[in-house]
């Protein structure tokens, strides 16, 4: 950025050659947006949460149906995330540490639940394991539930979520290279000893960052479980598909009580992916997206 | 602090999860049924305690009734299925869920309540619509769900075809009819609660072709101010039926609590739920008594005038049936 044998004009004046009226507009257009679709529609949950009260606020939160909604939302969450965690890592390791045929083609596998569209990751499930569909009838005959039960919702979750941590891993592995590794390796380091000792405190910013991503997608994930949760109140609805449900049905202070949980989460996660942002900078290669 | 609300929080969350009942039943419903349900199945589950003093937990699950047929079919452990129209359960019959004779097994063609199509108009009916006709004049806006998934869209769609069909006498007329009033449709929603949202909310739309309790219901949430219900002279008689999923049913050892369930709707109790949520009860008497609540609509069947559900889907809602005909162009 700085310039350093400026001489008779200091960079500002170098780089902002247009009139002051245009840079203005742009830069109160760019707020405008922001105020009409990120603030505003955040003030209108809050304020429609709140608009009978605490305690109103408070009592739809502590209903039984919510209360499953959260639990449910939750459990999802620790199941996708901590698997996502464990197939991330080592796609991505596979990926930016090895050379292998096919290479190109399973990165574009990683990639493929972003270009779905998720009520078509929700139905391929539906085609899988429903009473007609593919491993239906065995599933029938041994009495598992897959679809319209939690082991349904996790799977499309997972499908859904699945790119976030490796996304996250590989171009950051990419760049740190092999040789620390090498080096580790040559000095007689196990290659467990090398992941724990070695490649895992290089990559601990952008795995958080990750999971991190993954987790806010997991627990606002709508199409996909929306299509394999079969909607029993009080079992298979998650937080999400329930804020749905009770504005359909004109509670509208529950609705966005439950929607204020995902929104606050929504900020956290705000907060926290700036810090790991910052300590990525910080630490070592900055991180591609 | 943090730390004490935290521990509250968890506490709550999962001490509600240790309540359980002595028998679970899963009632896979359409879409505007939720109060109905809400308040039914509180009503059984203590009568069932009193008589069995056994506890009964219902779960319900809401949808549009197409979309959750298919979700039975596809796996969903209904023990009864309580869906807007008998096309839907005989879709799940013919997989072999539900025996085929299913209709005859309750009273009154298995439908313990009905309901007809009626319209809700903004506040003072600006646009003037009094009759089927009024729908498909100029600048008319319409607001109706898909009837490829919603089962309040179908019965919509029929009551339309069977008014402009008794004032004709024509199929072709009808069929035009049709056509012109789906051309004042801006938008289909996958639901009959979906489309009352869409309007009552939303704001889209002059008229909404509604489920009578879906009507009621949308004006008891927002005020006798804001809507006005419109009943034209004559429209469909709509039979949501109920049955029992017997594949689901019998394997979880639910058969008599579910058959007690549905005939509940057949006593004095269940026909004044059904009253007083807005549904037509089938009890002479109970109908008497609530007879103010209910315009005087003529009312044809769909066996009379569509020779019965089967033969209706077939000819307008199949893949390629009138509807895509009229609705691509």
């Amino acid at each position: 950025m700085s310039e350093p044998q400026a001489l008779t004009f200091t960079p500002r004046d170098n780089i902002h050659t247009e009139p002051r009226v245009i840079r203005f507009v742009i830069v109160a257009l760019a707020v405008l947006f922001l105020l009409i679709f990120v603030v505003l529609p955040l003030i209108v949950v809050f304020a429609s949460a709140f608009s009978r009260g605490l305690s109103a606020y408070f009592a739809a939160l502590t209903e039984p149906e919510a209360l499953s909604a959260i639990r449910l939302t939750l459990l999802i969450a620790a199941i996708s995330v901590s698997l996502n965690l464990v197939f991330g890592v080592i796609a991505a390791w596979a990926i930016a540490k090895f050379e292998f045929a096919g290479k190109t083609f399973l990165v574009t596998l990683i990639d493929l639940p972003f270009s779905v569209s998720p009520v078509i990751s929700g139905l391929v499930f539906v085609l899988l394991f429903g009473a007609q569909g593919f491993f239906g009838p065995w599933l029938q005959a041994h009495d598992i539930r897959v679809l319209f039960a939690v082991p349904g919702i996790a799977l499309a979750t997972i499908f859904v979520t699945f790119p976030f941590v490796a996304r996250a891993l590989i171009p950051l592995m990419q760049e740190q290279g092999t040789q620390e590794e090498e080096a580790a390796i040559s000095l007689g380091a196990s290659g467990l000893q090398t992941f724990f000792r070695v490649t895992l405190p290089n990559i601990k910013w952008g795995l958080l960052y990750g999971v991190l991503l993954c987790n806010a997608r997991a627990m606002g994930e709508f199409g996909a479980v929306s299509v394999v949760s079969g909607h029993i109140r009080g079992e298979t609805n998650t937080m999400p598909l329930l804020v749905e449900i009770l504005y359909n049905e004109y509670q509208f202070v529950s609705s966005f009580a439950i929607a204020s949980l995902l929104a606050m989460l929504a900020l956290i996660t705000l907060v926290v992916k700036t810090i790991l942002e910052r300590r990525l900078d910080e630490g070592q290669v900055p991180s591609d997206d | 602090m943090v730390r004490r609300i935290l521990v509250v929080a968890a506490g709550l969350l999962w001490a509600s999860s240790a309540f359980a009942a002595d028998v679970s039943l899963l009632n896979v419903s359409y879409d505007p049924t939720r109060e109905l349900y809400a308040e039914f199945n509180k009503a059984f589950a203590a009568a069932y305690q009193k008589e069995t003093g056994k506890s009964v937990e219902i779960k319900q699950s809401h949808g549009g009734s197409g979309s959750q047929a298919r979700a039975v079919i596809d796996g969903l452990q209904a023990d009864v299925v309580t869906l807007a129209l008998a096309y839907d359960i005989d879709a799940i019959a013919a997989k072999g869920l539900i025996a085929t004779d299913w209709q005859k097994r309750l009273p009154l063609n298995a439908s313990p309540y009905t309901s007809t199509i009626v319209f809700l108009v903004r506040k003072g009916n600006p646009k003037g619509i009094k009759d089927w006709d009024d729908l498909i004049k100029p600048g008319v806006e319409v607001i109706t769900p898909n009837p490829k998934t919603s089962g309040g869209a179908r019965w919509n769609y029929l009551a339309a075809w069977g008014y402009a069909l008794k004032k004709s006498g024509s199929p072709d007329k009808a069929k035009q009819f049709v056509a012109d009033l789906f051309k004042h449709v801006p938008v289909l929603d996958t639901g009959a609660r979906g489309s009352t949202v869409t309007f009552v909310e939303r704001g889209v739309g002059d008229v909404l072709l509604a489920w009578e309790n879906e009507a009621f219901l949308a004006q008891r949430e927002f005020g006798k101010d804001k809507f006005e219900i419109v009943a034209p002279p004559l429209s469909i008689l709509a039979e949501p039926p109920v049955t029992v999923v017997d594949k689901v049913a019998d394997k979880k050892g639910n058969r008599a609590v579910a058959e007690a369930y549905l005939k509940y709707w057949y006593t004095r109790e269940g026909q004044e739920i059904a009253a007083r949520n807005s549904y037509r009860p089938r009890d002479s008497e109970i109908a008497k008594e609530y007879e103010k609540s209910f315009a005087k609509v003529e009312l044809f069947t769909i066996d009379d005038v569509f020779g019965g559900w089967t033969k209706a889907q077939k000819e307008h809602f199949a893949e390629g049936g009138i509807f895509d005909q009229i609705y691509k162009n």
